[in-house]
């Protein structure tokens, strides 16, 4: 956290250096709240099978718990613990400064939390749904994007902006948009969107960490999906040597020699099921899941391409002018050379989200990965 | 009328549009008290039916409101047991796992049909995702309009046919669009008014303020209804705003408030045909809080139990809007059991409707995707679209090997 800026805003206030001090096991009060200190010896849930959602909401409950300046809020975040209950138990746990709700505006959270980030806190607010975070891209947009490099560095936006995204889980309209494209075309956001469980606690800790802003994007789809995990040694590993940093490194999930699948978010599961359909068929197929879209790891995305010479970009976001573009682009460009074949790519149609009973033709399917595997070229 | 603003010219300048002075004058109160919403909020039948004495029915000097025809009380009465039993109808199929979400009215009736019998066919209406029963009530059909909720299109009906917009989920910004509809009836010189729909949460949205402010600026005859039904979701009132009531809210854009008791069909029905008058004749924007309650979940996914207690809810079973008018209805002798058997049957047909769309388990056609992007498909959602066809036609031969 940046206890620089903290010193010089609240020097004079006793809470405030206990606020910016207080460390792991700390029983210091938060800079702004009157109440019991935080819990920070709850366990984490235990080794095992572990919910994406679990991993979440243990990432937000031990960054509060190590640091008194981090406030959690949005729509209903409180006491319903969010509609997908990702905040659940933080409100009860850490007190009604630390997890609250606002009223309900987009625009009024994503701007108060610049506010507070102005003024010492590290803000984690929720959008509800991707698309009703659209009325807040004024203050995303102009503001938070922005502000450090207006200010030459001054003034640090340490937000998390987190956003449930994307289909798969029958919603109707406007809860199913794949909006990452948005941001991360901004200049100053960074944006995060795990695939695994472990992933989705390192992620997390570190968009809080960050004192950049950072749009986490969350795949709803996968929330209730569980993964072997174990959110206590990562919660111990936190901030030491131990701890991999997930910012900015992609991870090879499945190592292959043919063709690469680039991936991120919700279409890793996917691309995994594709690669496996194509080993029956004798083809070995790489899937490497970028973890973060801004940064991107351009060097691990060249090194498997150079290595199998050949890819398919695979997004459920409406392909026309998206990140999927802009991945097909840099590994042309980059990796022209090693290329058999053309890049492809495999995404939405450039059509809005559809309603539930056509949402299957719009999200990439293994048949259509496959398909896409078939046009490569194969012959040289 | 016009938007221009007037300065009396008696006493400390006040700033207003001639539309709000000439209903000042006609009332016969301060511009103040006019704006204001009166003293209480405006109810005329007790939870049992009976009428309220003049004294306990909220109103104020030039906030009076005459009661609505025994006519008028009847059709909405029908229209209430309809509305009942499409909301029961509905909430039963999201149960059984065939619908895949509906944001039920159970409870709110009473506003869902009045603000439709309020307007003219030739008026407007501009709904939200729990305002399904006033979009029937509108004449809209039952079935077109659960198209969205079965998951079948993101619409179904024809917003133009029955001068009804779609239903709005993406919070208050229907009231920016009721606002244009009233701008550009005013241009084109027809009398439309229109109403605009929204929950208490929906009023902490930005495009709240800025769609009242613009309705109040160019003086345009939109009604803004506010359903208070308690909650946002999980989040009271209480922390949404600490106005004195949402009614007071228009008293700051320079437009007349009001609050009745939103499960008094009575009192609903005579506020509205008040307001509806007013703007027709020029008055310009009206804000109306209707204070009810949400009976049931936010949605089927939604577990209310989590941050309301069951007794907050049996005190409102106890107010219900159906069974207030009902006992009223049959204490005045309007209301013959014969009678009532039948609206009931109709009601049940809507049900069995319902239910029959629901079996008929209509599968949307994929390809149809790519036909409403645009006017026109663009020559790159032909190519996808030729795309999706190919696949289709693939697993359809699949399928038959
Ligand atoms: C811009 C926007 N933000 C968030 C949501 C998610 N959401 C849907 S309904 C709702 C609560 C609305 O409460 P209220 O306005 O009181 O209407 P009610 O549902 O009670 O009828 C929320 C937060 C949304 N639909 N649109
Ligand atoms: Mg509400």
């Amino acid at each position: 956290m940046s206890t620089t800026q903290n010193e010089h805003l609240h020097a004079g206030t006793p809470e405030a250096k206990q606020a910016d001090f207080a460390g792991v096991g700390s029983t210091a009060r938060g800079a702004h709240v009157d109440r019991p200190a935080p819990a920070t010896h709850v366990e984490a849930p235990p080794a095992g099978p572990t919910s994406f959602a679990a991993a979440l909401n243990t990432a937000m409950a031990d960054a509060m718990a190590e640091d008194p300046t981090v406030v959690v809020f949005g729509e209903d975040v409180g006491k319903l613990g969010g509609v997908f209950r990702i905040t659940d138990g933080l409100q009860e746990r850490f007190g009604k400064d630390r997890c609250f709700d606002t009223p309900l505006a987009e625009s009024g959270i994503a701007g108060m939390a610049i506010g507070m980030a102005m003024n010492g806190l590290r803000p984690v607010i929720e959008m509800q749904f991707d698309a009703f975070a659209y009325p807040s891209l004024e203050q995303i947009f102009s503001h938070i994007a922005k502000m450090h490099n207006r200010t030459k560095g001054k003034v640090k936006l340490p937000i998390t902006i987190r956003i449930p995204y994307a289909g798969g889980v029958g919603g109707v309209e406007h809860h199913c948009d794949s909006s990452e494209a948005y941001y991360a075309h901004t200049p100053g956001l960074k944006v995060f969107t795990p695939a695994g469980v472990e992933d989705a606690y390192r992620l997390l800790r570190e968009a809080i960490d960050s004192d950049d802003p950072v749009v986490v994007f969350e795949p709803k789809k996968m929330y209730w999906s569980k993964e072997q995990a174990d959110l206590g040694a990562l919660r111990a590993a936190h901030g030491t040597e131990a701890a991999t940093r997930t910012e900015g490194s992609a991870r090879v999930l499945r190592e292959g020699s043919d063709a690469t699948l680039i991936t991120y978010g919700p279409s890793v599961p996917t691309a995994l099921k594709a690669a496996e359909a194509a080993a029956e068929d004798g083809l070995s197929v790489e899937v490497l899941d970028l973890c973060t879209i801004v940064p991107l790891d351009d060097a691990a995305i060249e090194a498997s391409v150079a290595k199998t010479g050949r890819a398919i970009v695979i997004a459920e976001a409406s392909g026309f002018a998206s990140v999927a573009s802009e991945l097909v682009a840099r590994t042309q460009e980059r990796c022209f050379h090693s290329l058999s074949s053309p890049v492809l790519r495999v995404t939405g149609f450039d059509i809005p989200f559809p309603a539930p009973k056509l949402e299957h033709h719009q999200i990439p399917s293994v048949d259509r990965i496959l398909d896409t595997l078939d046009r490569l070229t194969w012959e040289d | 009328m016009t938007e221009n603003v007037s300065h009396s010219t008696t006493g400390e300048a006040e700033r207003t549009t001639p539309g709000v002075s000439e209903a000042c004058h006609r009332f016969g109160i301060t511009l103040e008290d006019y704006l204001l919403p009166a003293r209480g909020r405006i109810s005329m039948m007790a939870p049992d039916g009976s009428l309220l004495p003049a004294e306990e029915q909220g109103t104020a000097p030039g906030h009076e409101y005459p009661r609505p025809s025994n006519e008028r009380l009847l059709e909405a009465y029908k229209q209430l047991v309809r509305g009942r039993r499409i909301n029961d109808q509905n909430a039963a199929l999201v149960r059984q796992g065939r619908m895949a979400v509906y944001p039920s009215s159970h409870g709110q009736e009473a506003c869902q049909v009045t603000v439709a019998m309020a307007l003219e066919q030739r008026d407007w209406l501009f709904p939200t995702y729990r305002d399904t029963v006033a979009v029937i009530a509108r004449g809209v059909d039952p079935n077109e309009v659960m198209t969205s909720f079965r998951g079948e299109w993101h619409q179904g009906y024809d917003p133009h046919e029955h001068h009804t917009s779609v239903e709005a989920t993406p919070l208050t910004t229907q009231l920016l669009h009721a606002v244009g509809v009233a701008h550009a009836a005013r241009l084109r010189g027809e009398d439309t008014v229109v109403i605009a729909l929204c929950g208490d949460g929906a009023t902490s949205e930005g495009d709240f303020h800025e769609a009242l402010n613009f309705a109040a600026v160019f003086n345009l005859p939109v009604i803004f209804f506010v359903q208070n039904n308690g909650y946002a979701i999980s989040v009271p009132l209480a922390s949404q705003s600490v106005a004195p009531s949402l009614a007071h809210k228009a008293v700051g854009y320079g437009m007349a408030g009001e609050r009745v008791d939103g499960n008094d069909t009575m009192a609903l029905l005579s506020v509205l045909d008040r307001a509806v008058t007013l703007a027709r004749g020029g008055s310009g924007p009206l804000l109306i809080e209707a204070e009810t309650y949400r009976m049931q979940a936010h949605t089927n996914a939604d577990d209310d139990t989590r941050y309301r207690e069951s007794e907050e809810v049996a005190a409102w079973r106890a107010k219900d809007p159906l069974l207030r008018l009902r006992a009223y209805l049959v204490n005045e002798g309007l209301l013959t059991e014969a009678e009532e058997e039948r609206i009931a049957a109709q009601a049940e047909e809507t049900a069995s409707a319902l239910r029959d769309a629901m079996n008929a388990d209509i599968t949307p056609d994929p390809l149809e995707l790519f036909d409403y992007v645009f006017t026109e498909p663009t020559p790159q959602l032909r190519e996808q679209r030729a795309q999706l066809a190919d696949e289709l036609a693939r697993d359809q031969e699949a399928e038959e090997a």
